[in-house]
């Protein structure tokens, strides 16, 4: 109760400023319309109109306010329009038909998930090699790092193209994206978890004459889980951008980054809006599914709050 | 000849390997020398084996160029490259960085004066820092033109969030001791805010500069992907992809690349002079 309120008084607050700014934002495209449609407006002529500020003229014509919140491609779509065209085109239509979000969502999870899950095996493996061999660590480490601060996602586009060339086609290309995305952040997250366990806690497994096969099973393998799913939720963040950014240079028209490419080609903008949300959701619920995973399995492993 | 080139390139990796393995292992293995050179030869033996293997197999310039093209590309092509980078880096991505930073400043002074504010923006906060803001670059590309404007506009809405999820948790980093003992003092809310809780604030302010000197980067190239002047980066990208024209786009990467490392070198190199007091800044 102590957040809800807080939490829902900010929501309504920012629900509240977007109804407002669709008054101006969409104010002269209402005009133009409400002119053609035989309504007194001040100024007359959409010519005169254009050099006009958005909030005078939104305070001289009180009368279409109504409209601007019903635009069919409106500047800022109000928050309702999003929301139906969110439940029109996720429940009322069917799965597999092209405009359902549902069909576009799984194609851009479908990439996702396939990227997601090779780029966390490799990282984890990859780590694994960097705690057993410091040549590894000394020649890799550095790399692995400094490429965080790099902007990846701009290779994305080649990479599209240069295996289309080859003959590789939609799920792959995507998917080595996404895989590449989420690789570093689990590499360098994995090995500050391998490496966590103290110099008592490896004494400690020495005195017990443990092999290193053991050590790392027995002890760096458990210590690292926390590190792990750390770095696994920003891993299935970068992945679903990579997956989206991935849709955008070939034109593709499937998947939810094609639905924001179309919709920003052709002025749909609440096409655009619901696709927004729909990643949005998608990208909450994926963070949600690894939370709940990581409670879990702390909570089994006994180190759980 | 073919043959040749592949299996010196696997050599050239072996001996390099064993170079290394020997540095990493060595006496010496601690020293800064090594330990910036055994991944600088790890880097180069990288090069060197695209080099070989694209020569060698005569891999085609449509998939895979090699660096040596890289190179002479990227030098034949300054001005232009330079031209892209002034559109997208310091235009686009510095001016949005700089605005969204700022903004986040205001506003999480804002929410550490108000608790209700805490705890209803917070939550909020975190949950928008995490979701795939980049797709919100149609949008503001139609409403601030193919211009810098729109990308700055992406940039400022992509480093918003995570920067006042960090500065507002630095500004909580102060003990209830070190507060108390500021009342004692009788300071003000900003006495008390430049001389304790600013200065406390700065690791997890720089840790926020840091993350967001990459979102910044991204922000700016994959918003021209949605519409640009015929000048910036993410331009280039998509348009030499589509002539596969793939060494232009390499030498754009390696732009990018200078420039992500550069400004987090100088985000890096700013953290190290403000916050030398802190543990993580010690010792080395």
């Amino acid at each position: 109760m102590r957040v809800i309120f807080p939490v829902c008084a900010v929501v309504a607050v920012i629900l509240g400023m977007w109804y407002v700014a669709c008054v101006p934002m969409n104010i002269h495209t209402t005009l133009t319309d409400a002119e053609r449609a035989g309504i007194a407006v001040t100024p007359e002529g959409a010519k005169v109109r254009r050099n006009e500020g958005a909030v005078s003229l939104a305070l001289r014509n009180t009368h279409v306010w109504g409209e601007t919140f019903a635009q069919a491609k409106p500047r800022l779509p109000a928050p309702h329009q999003v929301v139906a065209e969110l439940w029109e085109t996720t429940a009322l239509k069917k799965v597999t038909s092209k405009r359902a979000l549902v069909f576009h969502g799984w194609i851009t999870l479908s990439a996702t998930l396939l990227g997601f899950g090779i780029g966390s095996v490799a990282g984890i493996l990859l780590a694994i090699g960097i705690v057993h061999s410091r040549a590894m660590e000394m020649s890799v480490m550095p790399w692995a790092i400094a490429s965080q601060t790099i902007p990846i996602l701009a290779i994305a586009p080649m990479i599209i193209v240069v295996l289309n060339s080859i003959g590789l086609q939609g799920l792959i290309p995507k998917a080595i994206i996404s895989a590449y995305l989420s690789f570093f952040p689990v590499v360098v997250g994995m090995v500050k978890g391998l490496r966590s366990p103290t110099a008592m806690q490896l004494d400690q497994m020495r005195t017990w004459n443990a092999g290193s096969s053991q050590t790392f099973w027995v002890l760096r393998m458990p210590a690292s889980v926390p590190y792990l799913f750390a770095s696994l939720k920003i891993g299935i963040a970068a992945s679903l951008v990579g997956a989206i950014v991935g849709e955008l240079p070939t034109g593709a028209i499937r998947g939810l980054g094609a639905r924001l490419l179309t919709g920003s080609y052709y002025g749909q903008t609440i096409q655009i809006w619901s696709a927004l949300f729909a990643t949005a959701i998608l990208a909450a619920a994926l963070v949600a599914i690894i939370s709940w995973f990581e409670r879990f399995t702390l909570k089994r492993m006994g180190v759980g709050r | 000849m073919t043959l040749f080139l592949v299996m010196l390139a696997f050599v050239i990796w072996f001996g390099a390997w064993a170079i290394n393995v020997r540095l990493a292992n060595g006496l010496n293995s601690g020293t800064r020398a090594v330990q910036l050179g055994v991944p600088a030869i790890f880097g180069i033996t990288l090069l060197v084996m695209w080099e070989l293997i694209v020569r060698g197999l005569g891999v085609p310039m449509v998939i895979l160029p090699a660096p040596s093209v890289i190179a002479d590309r990227f030098a034949n092509s300054l001005p232009i490259l330079w031209a892209d980078f002034v559109q997208t880096v310091v235009k686009g991505a510095l001016s949005g960085y700089v605005i969204g930073c700022l903004a986040a400043f205001g506003t999480a002074i804002l929410v550490d004066r108000s608790d209700f504010l805490k705890r209803g923006l917070m939550p909020v906060g975190s949950f928008v820092a995490a979701l795939p803001i980049v797709g919100t670059a149609p949008i503001l590309v139609m409403w601030y033109g193919f211009d810098w404007q729109s990308k700055a506009a992406v940039v400022v809405v992509m480093v918003f969030f995570p920067m006042l999820v960090n500065i507002t948790a630095g500004l909580q980093e102060t003990t209830t001791m070190q507060r108390d003992q500021m009342k004692t003092w009788a300071a003000s809310y900003w006495q008390g805010f430049w001389k304790l809780r600013l200065p406390a604030a700065m690791p997890f302010i720089f840790n926020g500069l840091k993350i967001s000197s990459a979102l910044a980067l991204i922000g700016a190239i994959v918003a021209e992907f949605f519409g640009s002047p015929i000048v910036g980066m993410g331009f280039r990208i998509s348009t030499s992809v589509g002539q596969l024209a793939l060494d232009m786009v390499w030498a754009e990467i390696v732009v990018a690349a200078i420039a992500g490392s550069a400004f987090y070198g100088v985000v890096a190199f700013i953290e190290r002079k403000v916050t030398f007091w802190h543990p993580s800044q010690r010792g080395s």
